[in-house]
């Protein structure tokens, strides 16, 4: 053992833990540049596909009319927050599709949760309705977004509507299994301890269900952000998927590709923030060692 | 009876039959009857399966008899029962709840601020040993740690009847031996009745007045023995050696062992029959 390495860990040289200490700063090491190496070559994977794409572009391998290039691309998301798009500022089509995504998340999980936990409270309305359930499940619910105009028209509230509705299924099953698979023991522990039904909902079968809600929550923000621009595609005066349904209607491929960039930047932000949430949320659960975050859509 | 608010307990002939949701009907007790003083500790022993935790489910009011009836405090059994407190086998702790919100919740149900009812709870935390892990979650602390909660938990709202169920059977046999000294300790400070359902019969017989063995299912009493050690008993594990809890053993599992020769035997032939089917 040198002195030099000693010295420069720790002062108190002699104890026995050093020999832990030198062990834990090579592991500590060693994670980091096995970071480092993951991040390079994902940066590495990155360039050389767009750099292909883009050579392919110039050389004429690969059609830009038909495929867009990344400069292409580039370009036309520059030009569309200088100039603008045809129906107003870049910016305001953004906000519009997330205005509509966030009402209907808001709106979709709010009744989800809502019918969720009533339903697997009271079985006999589970029970009546839930064949109901099962085929407005069944059924493609993007083509309720055309009932949707018809009824609502061009606005906002068409796309909410279709956004909720999607959001809705996702967060109601999980609530309802949620609630259907409260442990028994602790509602009847609570009810022993003196809890009345409704505070057994509250502190025992809410809480318990919120770790099967906030599964659902990761996968109904990316259902809202797909009601909202499906919702515009099928007929909308602003939003992302109008841009989207002009670029096509243009022949614009690097048109399609930027705002499709732009969703996956939003989602991948929204997705962050839910995470975020989750944590706070179900700060009381182990750590699992293997927490990666993915995004859902 | 000295008092009637000080948690007897009796049940007289009573049956309860389970309907399963295909609509077949099973009985799980027939014709029990039981009598728990105030005061008293009555352990019931029986093989797998014989209706023991049922018992506890009736006298508490989670369930209620279909036939005979239940008193408790000379009052018969209508709903939950008042001043009860139940131990389950497995932790029935709020896993999302810190340690000390966890023991709260029973005077919180019971109408007391939550300030107040903090405080009694971190009381009975560092009465059954836990100063220091109020702020804990359950997962955080051992099998033993996490009983020890249940037990502030059921005895903070100062029950005339303390209901276990296999309390302990989830902890290795040296934790177990700990907290059974434990048990009784707290038990000799507030007195209530306690039943206390448990495989083991040592256990059974080392910290009760009274055991009593139950029939393979459907159960009913075949015997009670009354337990004339005397109290304090002191460590569980060196009451074993006792002459006098030798040859109560040996007279007690005389009685239990046909019930769960007989339990063990049905077992096999039902599943015998499954696998045959």
């Amino acid at each position: 053992m040198t002195i030099e390495a000693n010295a420069a860990a720790t002062p108190l040289a002699t104890t026995p833990s050093t020999d832990e200490q030198t062990i834990a700063r090579a592991a500590r090491e060693r994670i980091q540049r096995r970071r480092f190496a993951v991040r390079a070559t994902q940066l590495a994977v990155a360039v050389l596909l767009l750099g292909l794409w883009q050579v392919g572009a110039i050389v004429g391998f690969i059609d830009p009319f038909f495929f867009g290039s990344p400069l292409g691309i580039v370009q036309r998301l520059a030009d569309w927050f200088v100039n603008g798009t045809a129906y107003g500022s870049f910016w305001e089509q953004l906000w519009i599709t997330l205005e509509e995504s966030l009402l209907g998340f808001v709106f979709g999980v709010g009744s989800g949760v809502i019918f969720g936990i009533l339903l697997g409270e009271v079985p006999f309305l589970a029970d009546v309705f839930s064949p109901y359930i099962k085929i407005i499940n069944a059924l493609p619910r993007i083509v309720l977004g055309s009932i949707f105009v018809i009824w609502l028209g061009l606005g906002l509230p068409s796309k909410v509507l279709l956004a909720a509705v999607l959001v809705f299924f996702v967060v109601f099953f999980n609530a309802f299994q949620g609630v259907r698979s409260v442990d028994r023991n602790l509602v009847s522990n609570a009810r022993i301890l003196g809890a009345s039904r409704l505070q057994v909902v509250q502190h025992v079968v809410i809480p318990s269900a919120m770790t099967w809600i906030i599964a659902s929550l990761h996968v109904a923000l990316g259902f809202s952000i797909i009601g909202a621009i499906v919702g515009e595609f099928l007929g909308s005066q602003g939003g992302l998927g109008l841009v989207i349904a002009t670029a096509q209607n243009t022949f614009d491929s690097n048109g399609v590709f930027g705002a499709m960039l732009v969703i996956g930047v939003v989602a991948l932000g929204a997705e962050a923030l839910m995470t975020q949430l989750e944590h706070r949320l179900l700060a009381w659960r182990p750590k699992s060692p293997s927490e990666n975050s993915i995004a859902g859509i | 009876m000295t008092s009637s608010a000080s948690g007897g307990v009796k049940l007289i002939g009573v049956t309860k039959r389970f309907v399963t949701p295909t609509g077949a009907a099973m009985t799980a007790i027939r014709d029990i009857n039981l009598t728990v003083e105030p005061g008293q500790f009555v352990t019931i022993v029986g093989p797998t399966g014989c209706g023991k935790s049922t018992t506890l489910t009736l006298a508490s009011g989670l369930e209620l008899p279909s036939a005979g009836s239940v008193l408790v405090n000379e009052q018969p059994v209508t709903g939950i029962t008042k001043g009860a407190s139940f131990v389950f086998q497995t932790d029935a702790l709020m896993p999302w709840k810190s340690v000390e919100a966890n023991v709260a919740l029973g005077p919180m149900f019971r109408g007391t601020r939550k300030a107040e009812a903090l405080r009694l709870a971190r009381d009975w935390l560092a009465t059954v040993g836990l100063s220091g892990f109020e702020k804990h979650y359950p997962h955080q602390l051992s099998g033993g740690m996490r009983k020890r909660v249940s037990l502030a938990a059921a005895l903070i709202n100062e029950p005339t009847m303390l209901m276990m169920d296999e309390p302990f059977s989830a902890l290795d046999v040296q934790t177990r031996a700990i907290m059974s000294n434990e048990l009784l300790a707290l038990w000799e400070k507030s007195r209530p009745s306690v039943m206390f359902v448990t495989h083991d019969l040592e256990e059974a017989i080392a910290l009760a007045d009274k055991v009593v063995v139950i029939t393979a299912g459907p159960g009913t009493v075949k015997a009670t023995y009354d337990i004339d050690l005397p109290r304090p008993r002191g460590a569980v594990q060196e009451i074993r050696f006792d002459k006098r809890f030798l040859e109560l053993y040996q007279q007690i599992w005389e009685s239990l062992r046909e019930e769960v020769e007989r339990a063990y035997i049905r077992q096999i032939e039902s599943n015998r029959q499954r696998g045959a089917a």
